[in-house]
């Protein structure tokens, strides 16, 4: 039950990272981005290229992914997204990142073959103890780069002036407008952050997991469900929404059977939205925030 | 700028036209083109090209258009020339029924081969029975194909629930020094795996302790804490009913992490797609592991050498690292080819009657018989061991056939 716990938790940190850009982008652009899989798994297949290639270190890579997946991101809003208008932009926007997400997919199998990868160093599969429990050192530095990529993003939102405009956007965008603040680029920008944000997700989950560009279609389902549990919109709600979702299957999993951890989990959401339809962190929150 | 793209179109023009040249030049100093006559018969199959199973589902295409460019090679199939039509399913049960009944009622198809997977070949089997068409495949063999009883559809490979037979019989009659003392089963509840482990389970019996049995689901993505609980029973085997690579790689993983090393290791599915399971878990690690099957790239065969040959010189890697979906394929188009020359014709009632008559044909995964439910019970199980550091994919059982080599037992510690 305590390894259940601590993988839960190591776990879910990682998932609440990759569904913070998620999230961001959401509450910012009220874009639906289900290309967001597709972009985690491009992430994986960017640090396994300068691996394989380059014989860069997996976290040493970071400073070129991370920076390579934000200005993919700032294309893919200019080209693709910024066109979006109207009542009927939020649902068009999964029409168009399913698109997205299709043609990636298409070119990742074209260049890395449909064959499963998985990104290996010294430390991948290595682990140590810490009063009887085996913690793996990736695993445990994934959840150190969860936090320190989450309170990054926190000081940025709450502690810059650019912050200071993409909670203004979060809460109103006409009124932020009104108020000098150039919600176009505010846009784009936290497009490309939420975007930057995969390439660690993504490294950390190609080196815990074999994957291909169809892994994809697994991750987004789980984005988008810790996205709606924490609250659409709330930095906050994918943080917690994202241990809770692994912890809670990991412990049924464990004491129960994982067949039903699954299920747990999706009964859980379903008596959370019945009394919360906006989630746990809500949008009015995050907006307000 | 408009002086640039005039540029790059004469170029492009230009490398069109060489193109074309150059194939012209190959084609007339090549072997002599076979003469077809009438339209090409079209064959329609639905592979997942995306989703869960697309690296099977690639490797099934590479075997289907490896038997195709073969058989078109050798003067086709009564002499027309075989198309294949190819829809992807995306991995779902849903879009395979849709994709069949597209290949059958608007693409007109002659005949129909299977898809991946016991999971999406009964829903099409029962599709394409209802247009009279047979459904010959090879990666259908869950016991859910057979309870179903269908008139139509024929397994090329044996019953999945075989698979486990040498491997349970080599385990249990180890002496009992060296046999195992405690054992854990952990399955994925698909349907096409958790059949081979129960089966595992039960010709294993009593002979050694069992200390858990774990059914995780199959839509499961996040295996850790499952193998976590595995590796703390500590047991001397585990038999991982796994239906994927990803899933025999997080274990695999999960156990070196966990500082636990099985001395028997053996999982359904992902072992044998030879350099793919290498790509994921590294040679090394590899070691060791064994997996079922009925077919491996070094087989003897001479039917399954030539065309791993072929494969070879077509997709490069090394025999080894052949998948042995490539086979199953190809196999499935063998089959087609004896039953169509049989009955000299396309007409699907008479090959399915001709494929219920106990013909045999022989073929790169050896001989293909059917019973009167589709189940090919001529094959013989084997069960694989990568060995040599993971260089080498080997048969080690049944311990009865000279071409067995010894067990690697116990497995090396991770890595090692």
């Amino acid at each position: 039950m305590v390894h259940a716990l601590i993988d839960g938790v190591l776990t879910g940190s990682v998932y609440a990272l990759m569904a913070t850009g998620l999230t961001l982008i959401f509450g910012v652009m009220e874009i639906i981005n289900v290309a967001q899989g597709i972009f985690v798994i491009l992430g994986a297949y960017l640090s396994y290229y300068l691996q394989q290639h380059f014989g860069i270190d997996l976290f040493a890579g970071l400073l070129i992914t991370i920076p390579t997946m934000f200005v993919v991101g700032i294309v893919v809003q200019r080209l693709f997204l910024a066109r979006l208008k109207g009542p009927e932009k939020t649902a068009m926007s999964i029409l168009v990142t399913y698109a997205i997400s299709l043609v990636i997919e298409g070119i990742l199998n074209i260049a890395f073959t449909v064959n499963n990868v998985q990104l290996n160093a010294s430390y991948t599969n290595k682990s140590f103890q810490v009063f009887g429990v085996y913690i793996p050192y990736i695993y445990f530095l994934g959840f150190l780069l969860a936090i320190v990529l989450l309170s990054g993003l926190y000081y940025m939102l709450y502690r810059t002036r650019f912050g200071a405009s993409i909670r203004a956007s979060l809460a109103d965008q006409a009124a932020a407008a009104l108020v000098g603040i150039d919600v176009k680029k505010v846009s784009t920008i936290c497009f490309g952050i939420g975007i930057a944000v995969t390439a660690a997700g993504g490294m950390v989950f190609g080196a815990t997991n074999a994957f291909n560009a169809s892994t994809s279609y697994d991750l987004i389902s789980r984005l988008l469900t810790i996205i709606v549990l924490g609250g659409m919109g709330s930095l906050a709600g994918a943080l917690v929404a994202g241990i809770a979702m692994v912890t809670l299957e990991d412990l049924v999993g464990a004491i129960w059977s994982p067949v039903w951890s699954t299920m747990a989990f999706f009964v859980v959401l379903v008596i959370v939205l019945s009394f919360r339809p906006q989630g746990l962190f809500g949008q009015q929150s995050a907006r307000a925030a | 700028m408009k002086k640039n793209r005039l540029a790059f179109r004469s170029l492009g023009a230009a490398s069109v036209a060489a193109a074309t040249m150059l194939s012209m030049m190959s084609a007339s100093s090549a072997t002599p083109k076979p003469h077809f006559t009438g339209a090409p018969i079209k064959i329609g199959i639905s592979l997942s090209l995306s989703g869960d199973f697309s690296a099977d589902g690639l490797a099934f295409q590479q075997g289907y258009q490896l038997w195709a460019k073969d058989v078109n090679a050798a003067g086709g199939l009564l002499g027309r020339k075989v198309v294949l039509d190819i829809k992807s399913d995306a991995s779902s049960p849903v879009q395979v029924v849709t994709n069949y009944k597209t290949l059958i009622s608007v693409d007109h198809c002659d005949l129909t081969f299977g898809p991946y997977s016991t999971l999406l070949t009964l829903p099409s089997a029962e599709t394409v029975q209802r247009y009279g068409y047979a459904m010959i495949e090879g990666a259908g063999g869950g016991p859910s194909i057979f309870q179903a009883k269908l008139p139509n559809i024929f397994d090329v490979t044996l019953p999945v629930s075989y698979d486990m037979a040498p491997f349970a019989k080599w385990v249990s009659a180890l002496p009992t020094a060296t046999r195992p003392k405690s054992i854990y089963y952990v399955t994925s509840n698909d349907p096409f795996t958790q059949p081979v482990v129960d089966t595992a389970k039960k010709l294993i019996g009593s002979s050694i302790k069992s200390v858990g049995y774990t059914v995780f689901p199959s839509e499961a993505t996040d295996w850790r804490s499952i193998a976590d609980q595995v590796a703390q029973a500590k047991a001397d085997a585990v038999v991982l009913g796994s239906v994927d690579v990803p899933t025999v790689s997080a274990f695999m993983q999960a156990f070196e992490q966990a500082h636990y090393t099985p001395k028997v290791m053996i999982a359904t599915a992902g072992p044998d797609q030879g350099s793919s399971f290498i790509k994921a878990v590294g040679a090394k690690n590899a070691d060791g592991i064994m997996v079922p099957n009925t077919w491996y790239g070094e087989s003897a065969n001479p039917l399954s050498q030539k065309m791993v040959s072929e494969y070879v010189k077509q997709y490069g890697g090394s025999p080894a690292g052949v998948n042995a979906d490539i086979a199953e394929a190809y196999t499935v188009g063998e089959t087609a080819v004896a039953a169509v020359n049989a009955t000299k014709s396309l007409d699907n009632a008479k090959i399915i009657k001709w494929l219920h008559s106990g013909a045999v044909t022989n073929t790169v995964e050896g001989t293909v018989s059917f019973d009167k439910i589709g189940e090919n019970l001529s094959q013989i199980a084997y069960t694989f061991q990568w060995q040599n550091a993971g260089t080498k994919f080997v048969q080690v059982n049944p311990v009865s056939d000279k071409k067995s080599v010894a067990v690697e037992l116990p497995k090396n510690a991770w890595g090692k």
